[in-house]
């Protein structure tokens, strides 16, 4: 509860005129912003309940309701905004962490809208994805360095471990926990459908769930929550998480109110106790370490699964990608920091990591340097919000992206940022049964379907405008990038040339 | 401005001529078929490669080189004189054209490495004498060897490749195969290094087209040790193939089933053996998939190789005629040097055709 | 008259075959292009191997060929008749209008693309041999015809038909076309099919000296568009 002292952010704008008093609003609203007065007959709302998430304007019948930015300012400073000020005052008032939820919203260079993408004209023809052949298929693994042959002298068909996917998009890691399990469910049978993965995230994998294996991606965090053989045998991969874009350098906690019922038996910790998941993993303290933990997970599982190991993107990302692909990995996800999270101290979530446009340049480029790229496939994420981010990740020499605030935005989230409210009015970052059954997964994977598919067409557009029909060709190509309004070093490191050269 | 220094998309013509049974035939014969496609061209880069050439020397390194200068020349020459045995060297014999202008010192240079210094770069002799061609052509000033195989040669200038030809006394040359490339590039190179075909040994590449996906390519060949300087998709497709046949082994066949896969859902309907092997080729090997259009003649040791991209975007026509095999951009420039083919047909998208001289000849 | 193409060159050769009032025949012909481009009138007979683009625009006039042809024939025809005693190269007939052409052997890569009708313009190409891949994408009218006279397997490429959005393709085979893309129906081509095929089987068999029972031995395909524009669902009003 906000120190009466701060004005709301928001305010709940009724039009009185179109308001039936059916008070669906009131029913809708988590945080009880609604509320009905019966002595005057009409509907009024506690604006500083209100968080901004539309559940009720989508909800109105007649559009009598909308949120507005207050109009209630300090004096104009543009050192001592009121953000700074109010920041200052909560934290007088409750003596904690400001925390908060989503990605990092602050106001840092966004690369990708600084690249522009070519497109083939007279000297080489462009191609139509809609009548010609257009290839998006990915496969994610670790590449082998010599062809051998048989005594016959055929080529041994001895392919490292790897996962196929139908276009080079996957859903991110959010765990059971953070998000509900009609979330999770959505999730998974999207991926089924769109032949692509999804990730359980650290909070294990519901057994209804076990169904999808060959479409999951089974986490292994540094709680260590759900982990058991069959857990990681049901998945088509493993991933070990070493950070999140988000929060680099620090872990995770679910308080023990939401560990009940399923989520408990999930992540096989008892209920009400807390879920900690410590800043590293504490057997690793270093990179041999990974290595050790990297394969002690290929013999539990007979060498069966590819392994990824996920990070944060950091300043000496380049050197650490070098490391893990030397240590036994198959595949590096690479997470930027505009990365969503479901709860994460503010200050951590926006001042530390770097942009995923960065991380991305120089981890592709420092292992061509040192001739390794071909051990380990690339996925990078942290903000990708459509397919022209896709094209240009991939052709700065991703080999694939995950999603994840996009696919939570298809599945309603408003990105009101108050996940670790536990309140989600959507059905998606809540545990509350009455919260949760507003997220129909009938409903929800189809909406997933939908995005992706979307994007699958948008992407081989833009191949084709470049005279491109197989993903493949444009992985690392980045003669087909050109920056605007860059400079020299940020040109340099994303290795691209200026718009005009 | 050098080629190399910025992209230079072209369109082009290409003809290649090759004997089965290894008789070796003048010169003349392709400059007269490539004449023929004059209008592909527009006179700013043309070259042929010539295989059987040199028989007196046929276990040496032929290295043709361009020199801007004789301080050049002087440099490059110590340089081969600590790698190599010189076992003849001379100025390669030109005639001199109005139409080609702006020549450098051009010679050519009978070598065969050094034992001593062989066995102390632990490397097999190819891989030695590429990294000997790599090292003079980025480390010494002005001068550029463009040719690098045994008993074969390239012969290529700035001008219209009829008048290259003859600028080289082509017709004085006999060998079992010749290629030929008549260049239409978009900006204006002023360096002959820069034309094509390009040679690294004994593979020299003749290509029509311009690839989409030439960085990718490029950024993945450059992790094994190769080094695109001129920045042209001939470069890059010729590397790609040393790589594939001399590094991993791949025959010709396998090749072309990496740089010019078949479509996914053509793999899926091909036998299951076949379909694994596509497979792991197409997954191994995914960027060095060529992607657009290319139509390209590749000349090695004893073979020829002609092939297109995966939708056929560039013209192609093989013409057959005894143990004669012709190759050209158009049926024109096979019927002008053979008018009575027995056969004439034009290899579909993604599928090459490999000749090799038969046992015995040669 | 007679005149020799590789003396001549292109331009000049070009320049001749427009100012002629009476047929020409043109020998030694080695790759000079663009040969008859908009011809309305006279018949040009063509010995050897034309270059690109012959009877580009052709408005009209006939031209026979002796020999192969190579790419881009019939580029935007308009009306008239091109007869090829050999085979075709890449893109055929693109964008072809009016008129006919009859190639007795095989044709390329892309033929009859695009092509459409135009009021009562209306325009067809019967290849006696097979087609490469993509033939008659984007088609919006008119009709083309593949017999495969010497084929036992279907005589078209992958891609048969993609974009098509007008006009019939026809295919003589034991077989139907396989792994055809989603904008294309096949049927069996009904008497009113064979009705409509009738004059133009006719000629060419007369043209090329082919038994017309021959011809009508085996089955014959019918592709036809599924629907007009087949793309709608795919895109969002932004």
């Amino acid at each position: 509860m906000a120190a009466f002292d701060i004005y709301p952010e928001y305010e709940i704008v009724r039009n009185n005129e179109r308001c039936t008093n059916c008070r669906v609003c009131e029913k809708q609203c988590a945080n009880g912003a609604h509320i009905f007065l019966t002595d005057k007959n009409r509907m009024a709302a506690d604006d500083d309940k209100c968080v901004n998430c539309h559940r009720c304007v989508a909800m109105c019948p007649v559009r009598a309701l909308k949120i507005v930015k207050t109009n209630h300012t300090f004096r104009e400073n543009l050192y001592w905004t009121g953000k700074s000020i109010k920041e200052i005052k909560r934290q007088a008032e409750s003596g904690g962490v400001l925390l908060s939820s989503m990605g990092n919203p602050e106001t840092y260079p966004v690369y990708f809208d600084k690249i522009l993408l070519n497109a083939s004209q007279v000297t080489n023809p462009s191609i139509d994805p809609l009548r010609e052949p257009m290839e998006t298929k990915v496969y994610l693994g670790s590449k082998p360095d010599k062809v051998v042959r048989d005594e016959k002298g055929r080529i041994k068909i001895d392919l490292p471990l790897h996962i196929k996917l139908s276009m080079p998009v996957m859903l991110s890691a959010m765990s059971y926990g953070s998000i509900s399990y009609n979330a999770h469910e959505s999730l998974a049978r999207a991926a089924a459908e769109a032949g692509i993965m999804y990730n359980t995230g650290e909070g294990g994998l519901h057994e209804d769930l076990y169904r999808y294996g060959k479409n999951t991606i089974v986490q292994v965090a540094s709680g260590r929550f759900g982990v058991h053989s069959r857990y990681l045998s049901n998945g088509a991969a493993i991933e070990i998480k070493m950070g999140q874009g988000a929060k680099p350098g620090i872990g995770g906690h679910l308080p023990g109110s939401k560990i009940v019922g399923d989520i408990s038996k999930t992540r096989m910790i008892p209920e009400g106790s807390d879920a900690i998941s410590p800043a590293p993993h504490h057997d690793i303290y270093s990179i041999e370490d990974l290595s050790q933990l990297v394969y002690s997970l290929k013999e539990a599982t007979g060498y069966t699964k590819p392994i990824i190991v996920k990070i944060a993107a950091v300043h000496n990302v380049a050197a650490i990608a070098s490391g893990i692909a030397r240590s036994g990995a198959d595949i590096i996800a690479i997470d930027g920091f505009r990365g969503g999270t479901g709860a994460a101290p503010a200050r951590i979530r926006d001042h530390v990591g770097i942009p995923i446009e960065l991380a991305l340049a120089s981890v592709d480029k420092r292992l061509r340097d040192e001739g390794i790229r071909n051990r380990v496939s690339i996925v990078a994420g942290g903000g990708i919000r459509s397919s022209a981010d896709v094209v240009k990740a991939i052709a700065l020499g991703a080999d694939c992206v995950y999603i994840g605030t996009a696919a939570l935005i298809a599945l309603g989230c408003h990105m009101c940022r108050s996940c670790h409210t536990g309140k989600c009015n959507w059905g998606i970052a809540t545990q509350r049964e009455d919260l949760v059954k507003r997220l129909n997964p009938d409903w929800g994977y189809k909406r997933l379907v939908n995005l992706l598919n979307a994007w699958k067409h948008e992407i081989m557009e833009m191949m084709g405008g470049m005279g491109i029909n197989a993903i493949e060709s444009l992985r690392g190509n980045r003669l087909m990038l050109r920056g605007v309004g860059l400079n020299e070093k940020e040109l340099e490191i994303l290795g691209i040339k200026h718009a005009g050269e | 401005m050098r080629e190399g220094m910025f992209r230079n998309p072209s369109g082009c013509a290409i003809s290649g001529i090759f004997s089965k049974s290894g008789k070796r035939f003048s010169g003349r014969q392709i400059i007269e078929s490539i004449a023929v496609m004059h209008e592909r061209s527009n006179g700013l880069g043309g070259g042929f490669a010539a295989y059987g050439i040199y028989p007196e020397f046929k276990d040496h390194y032929a290295f043709h080189i361009f020199y801007d200068d004789i301080y050049a020349k002087r440099e490059c020459e110590e340089f081969l004189e600590d790698h190599f045995d010189i076992v003849s060297f001379s100025q390669i014999p030109t005639r001199k054209l109005p139409e080609i202008k702006d020549t450098p010192l051009i010679w050519r240079y009978f070598l065969a490495p050094l034992p001593a210094k062989l066995a102390d770069s632990q490397q097999d002799e190819g891989e030695y004498v590429i990294r000997c061609v790599f090292r003079i052509n980025t480390g010494i000033k002005g001068a550029y060897v463009f040719s690098s195989g045994k008993n074969m040669g390239v012969f290529k200038a700035v001008g219209f490749p009829e008048d290259v030809g003859r600028f080289y006394r082509l017709e004085e040359y006999e060998g079992y195969c010749f290629t030929a490339h008549g260049r239409y590039p978009t900006n204006t190179p002023g360096w002959w290094g820069g034309a094509h075909p390009f040679a690294l040994l004994d593979f020299s590449v003749v290509h029509n087209g311009e690839i989409s996906s030439y960085d990718a390519n490029r950024r993945t060949i450059e992790m094994y040790g190769y080094k695109c300087t001129l920045q042209t998709d001939t470069e890059v497709i010729t590397y790609i193939i040393d790589y594939l046949h001399r590094k991993q082994g791949l025959d010709l066949k396998e090749i072309c089933s990496v740089i010019a896969a078949p479509f996914w859902s053509v793999i899926a309907t091909r036998p299951h053996k076949e379909r694994e092997e596509l497979e792991y080729l197409r997954c191994v090997f995914d960027t060095l998939l060529i992607n657009g259009p290319f139509s390209i003649i590749v000349g090695f040791e004893g073979g020829m190789m002609a092939l297109n991209d995966r939708l056929k975007l560039r013209s192609m026509v093989v013409g057959e005629k005894d143990d004669m095999v012709y190759v050209a951009s158009e049926e024109a420039a096979i019927r002008v040097i053979q008018k009575d083919l027995d056969r004439v047909w034009s290899p579909k998208g993604g599928e090459g055709v490999i000749v090799t001289l038969e046992k015995g000849s040669a | 008259m007679n005149v020799s193409a590789r003396r001549l060159g292109s331009r000049i050769l070009n320049d001749e075959i427009r100012r002629a009032e009476e047929d020409i025949i043109i020998e030694d012909c080695f790759g000079e292009r663009y040969i008859g481009s908009c011809a309305s009138s006279i018949t040009i007979t063509i010995n050897g191997t034309p270059g690109n683009a012959m009877g580009a625009y052709l408005d009209g006039a006939t031209i026979i060929v002796n020999g192969n042809v190579q790419d881009a024939v019939g580029d935007t025809m308009n009306d008239g008749k091109i007869i090829i005693h050999g085979n075709a190269g890449d893109a055929l007939g693109y964008a072809m209008r009016g008129g006919k052409i009859y190639v007795k052997g095989d044709a390329g890569y892309r033929t009859g693309i695009h092509m459409k009708e135009y009021k009562d313009k209306r325009h067809v190409i019967v290849v006696g041999g097979s087609t490469g891949s993509f033939l008659g994408e984007y088609l919006a009218g008119g009709m083309i015809i593949v017999l495969g006279m010497e084929s036992e397997a279907c005589p078209v490429g992958d891609f048969t038909g993609t974009g098509m959005h007008g006009g019939l393709i026809f295919i003589r085979s034991s077989t139907p076309p396989a792994n055809l893309p989603k904008q294309v129906t096949v049927s069996l081509a009904d008497d009113l099919d064979m009705g409509s095929m009738n004059e133009y089987l006719m000629e060419y068999a007369d043209t090329f000296g082919l038994s017309i029972d021959e011809i009508l031995r085996k089955p014959f395909y019918r592709l036809a568009p599924n629907a007009k524009n087949p793309y709608k669902q795919l895109y969002t009003i932004y």
